[in-house]
């Protein structure tokens, strides 16, 4: 017998086939339905049908984080596979793509399967990103045709930059022949000794500043390669106003470069550190307000293709310490829809394109399923009430890590 | 002191969050004590009974010597505790090391640590007041307070004054402290120094940032000048020591382009013919030791004050 699931008079939104309307949307079998057939009222057992009553919500193709720590294996004391997707799904999200900086990093074929079998018990979707360089170390090239047939869907050695251009020309060329994205964790390291964003406040607090030429002369260097070279280029977690001009500039140019930017960037700027708020640390750092806005304008004109969160959870022991001494990164996956939201509220973007940047984009770049709501498409669908209260409360969060700035 | 004035301040943790009122009101009450360091017998019972703690994670002779006489003189037992004999170097985090502290029931803890914002973070994890004797390179209060006391000192004011700060802005807590407090006291700072060691943000919080030294000299009331920091390695900040001196040392002729009663003023240790040519540092102009008095009275208002004293 067929499982169905009706999701009733919400709106939905759903830009990659231009729908926005109220009406209901059909799941049979873990796939959207054809909307004209026969209503499920007048078939022949409709008690076999579960309903949910979407009135004044909005029903959208399942939301896609595509930049998430989730510390398995080998960090499971701040989170894990179950507990990480718990919170995509607490979140609003169907699917999370996971960065290699786990312990041993995923750079093999062991890992990556270790990774998928967890995920087989998991809250969301789970797409391994692999890791460029073995070890991340940034010498020598991981085994792509090997890592993408076992399902790993993007490339990246997230956490630290690739120093050497050379290697980075090679991950781009060779990627191509396997259909991986390149995702850049764009830094500049010799620049980047520091521990937030440089300017007023870290003069203030004594802090070693971190300049946003040190995130942007490394998204320069990706253009440059990737227009060169012809290939493709995802810039991650862009935080300033210059890498986002720099990316804007090449995408007018036909560079093929996509760019994400986390919540945190649209949504905070450097003053969240006062007071030495080891929760405010992360790398890229929040920037200035002026950067801030320009990240709201990336939004806005198309240069950013998605939100990501960053998620990245630590336990107390890596954030009650002195501010120098904490470690980078906050956790975002309860909180990226809200603040999304906000963006919408704001008159910042329209709601078709939140969804385009958290379902519809990331699934285009990733080259996963998803990001549609068409008929015959997978149905992972996000329901989302408006009307839920935010903050979101902290006991009713569903991860690990206790650290949290929103 | 103005009408109604209260000292509501736990802890010491900066200049920044002292108002005009609370600064005038610990220099008032320092200048009150000044002359106990004066007397035969150089001992008020004012904190007999009170425990301080000398917590010191860095290296420190005349800033840790200063605490222990001030406390000393009122009468605290005191006890020195060092990085090297410190359970941290067994792996004890900060705020472990702090709620063993709290746990024998400290009055006061005295914490000079090499990170930014220790003491604050230390602050929320004790019952005993906090005083900040230097973090990083974020503050040192005392120090600025001592600078303030010693210019009111010979200056009989603090407002309308033009303090130059000469040398290595980017890495001295000092100079964040000095800036903050003579700002609020209504001075004007101008600094000089090499572009590799002027931190960003500078003209916002209302610095004057010179171009040279005369621009930055010229009739100053004050010429703060800092220590440079030889052991700084990882970062070509400068070329060398020799160029230093001959372009940001404050020599005689310097000197003489500032008012003919200006202050030569220095944090120490001083680096002789780096920063501070030796016949500057012992001209007649110099204050030099007088902070180092200073020192005393200003950490003793600060001990008094922070007791709940007023």
């Amino acid at each position: 017998m067929p499982t169905s699931l009706l999701i009733k008079n919400g709106r939905i939104i759903d830009p990659a086939n231009k729908v926005d309307c109220i009406r209901d949307l059909l799941i049979v079998d873990g796939r959207i339905a054809d909307p004209t057939a026969v209503p499920p009222s007048e078939s022949s057992d409709s008690s076999e049908i579960q309903e949910i009553d979407a009135a004044g919500c909005w029903v959208v193709p399942g939301l896609i984080d595509m930049h998430v720590h989730l510390r398995e294996p080998g960090e499971e004391y701040k989170e894990d596979i179950l507990s990480g997707t718990r919170a995509a799904a607490a979140g609003g999200f169907t699917a999370v793509a996971c960065m290699p900086n786990t312990k041993p990093v995923n750079d093999s074929r062991a890992v990556t399967v270790l990774i998928l079998s967890q995920a087989e018990k998991a809250d969301a979707r789970v797409y391994p990103v692999a890791a460029i360089s073995q070890n991340s170390q940034g010498n020598a090239l991981t085994e792509f045709g090997e890592l993408k047939a076992n399902g790993v869907v993007a490339v990246s050695d997230d956490g630290l930059p690739v120093r050497d251009s050379q290697l980075m020309r090679r991950a781009m060329e060779y990627a191509d022949d396997h259909g991986l994205l390149v995702i850049s964790h764009s830094e500049e390291p010799s620049l980047s000794n520091g521990v937030m964003n440089e300017g007023i406040i870290s003069t203030r607090l004594g802090l070693k500043g971190i300049p946003t030429a040190a995130e942007s002369i490394m998204v320069y260097r990706e253009i440059a390669l990737a227009e060169c070279l012809g290939k493709r280029v995802h810039i991650a977690h862009v935080s300033c106003a210059m890498s986002a001009e720099l990316i804007r500039s090449a995408k007018a140019r036909g560079v093929r470069v996509t760019a994400e930017t986390a919540p945190h960037y649209f949504t905070l700027t450097d003053e969240a550190v006062m007071g030495y708020t080891t929760n405010a640390k992360m790398n890229p750092p929040l920037r200035s307000e002026k950067d801030r806005q320009a990240i709201r304008q990336g939004l806005a004109d198309g240069t950013f293709d998605a939100i990501a969160t960053d998620h990245a959870p630590h336990s107390m022991l890596e954030k009650e310490v002195e501010f120098d001494r904490a470690m980078n990164g906050i956790i975002g996956l309860e909180t990226s829809l809200p603040l999304s939201l906000a963006l919408v509220r704001e008159g910042v973007i329209n709601e078709q394109k939140l969804v385009e940047l958290m379902s519809v984009n990331p699934a285009r770049i990733l080259g996963v399923e998803g990001g549609t709501l068409s008929t015959g498409a997978v149905a992972d669908v996000t329901v989302i009430n408006l009307t839920l209260p935010l903050p979101i409360l902290k006991s009713r969060w569903s991860r690990k890590a206790r650290t949290r700035h929103f | 002191m103005t009408t109604g004035y209260f000292f509501s301040h736990r802890h010491i943790l900066d200049i920044e969050h002292l108002s005009a009122d609370d600064i005038d009101h610990i220099l008032t009450t320092a200048e009150s004590f000044k002359e106990i360091s004066a007397r035969p017998i150089k001992k008020v019972p004012t904190l007999r009974g009170n425990t301080i703690i000398n917590l010191f994670f860095e290296p420190s002779t005349r800033t840790r010597l200063s605490f222990e006489i001030a406390a000393k003189r009122m009468s605290a037992d005191t006890f020195n505790i060092s990085a090297s004999t410190s359970s941290t170097t067994k792996g004890e985090t900060l705020i472990d090391t702090a709620r063993n502290i709290s746990a024998m029931n400290p009055d006061i803890i005295i914490l000079r640590h090499s990170f930014s914002g220790a003491p604050h973070m230390l602050s929320q994890y004790v019952n005993a007041a906090v005083i900040n004797a230097g973090d990083g390179t974020h503050e040192h209060p005392s120090q600025g307070l001592l600078d303030m006391m010693t210019v009111r000192e010979h200056k009989k004011r603090l407002n309308n004054l033009k303090i130059a700060i000469i040398g290595d802005i980017l890495h001295s807590r000092v100079a964040h402290s000095d800036i903050l407090g003579f700002l609020r006291m209504g001075s004007e700072i101008f600094v000089y120094g090499p572009g590799t060691l002027i931190p960003p943000g500078l003209k916002e919080l209302g610095v004057t940032v010179c171009s040279n030294m005369k621009e930055a000299v010229q009739d100053a009331d004050v010429v703060m000048t800092l220590r440079i920091q030889k052991e700084r390695q990882d970062d070509p900040l400068l070329p060398s020591l020799r160029e230093y001196a001959a372009v940001y040392g404050v020599t005689a002729q310097v000197a003489s382009w500032a008012r003919p009663d200006a202050l030569i003023m220095h944090p120490g240790p001083i680096n002789r013919g780096i920063e501070l040519m030796p016949d500057v540092a012992d001209g007649s102009q110099s204050v030099i030791l007088d902070q180092v008095t200073n020192g005393v009275a200003v950490r003793m208002a600060l001990l008094y004050l922070v007791t709940g004293n007023n």
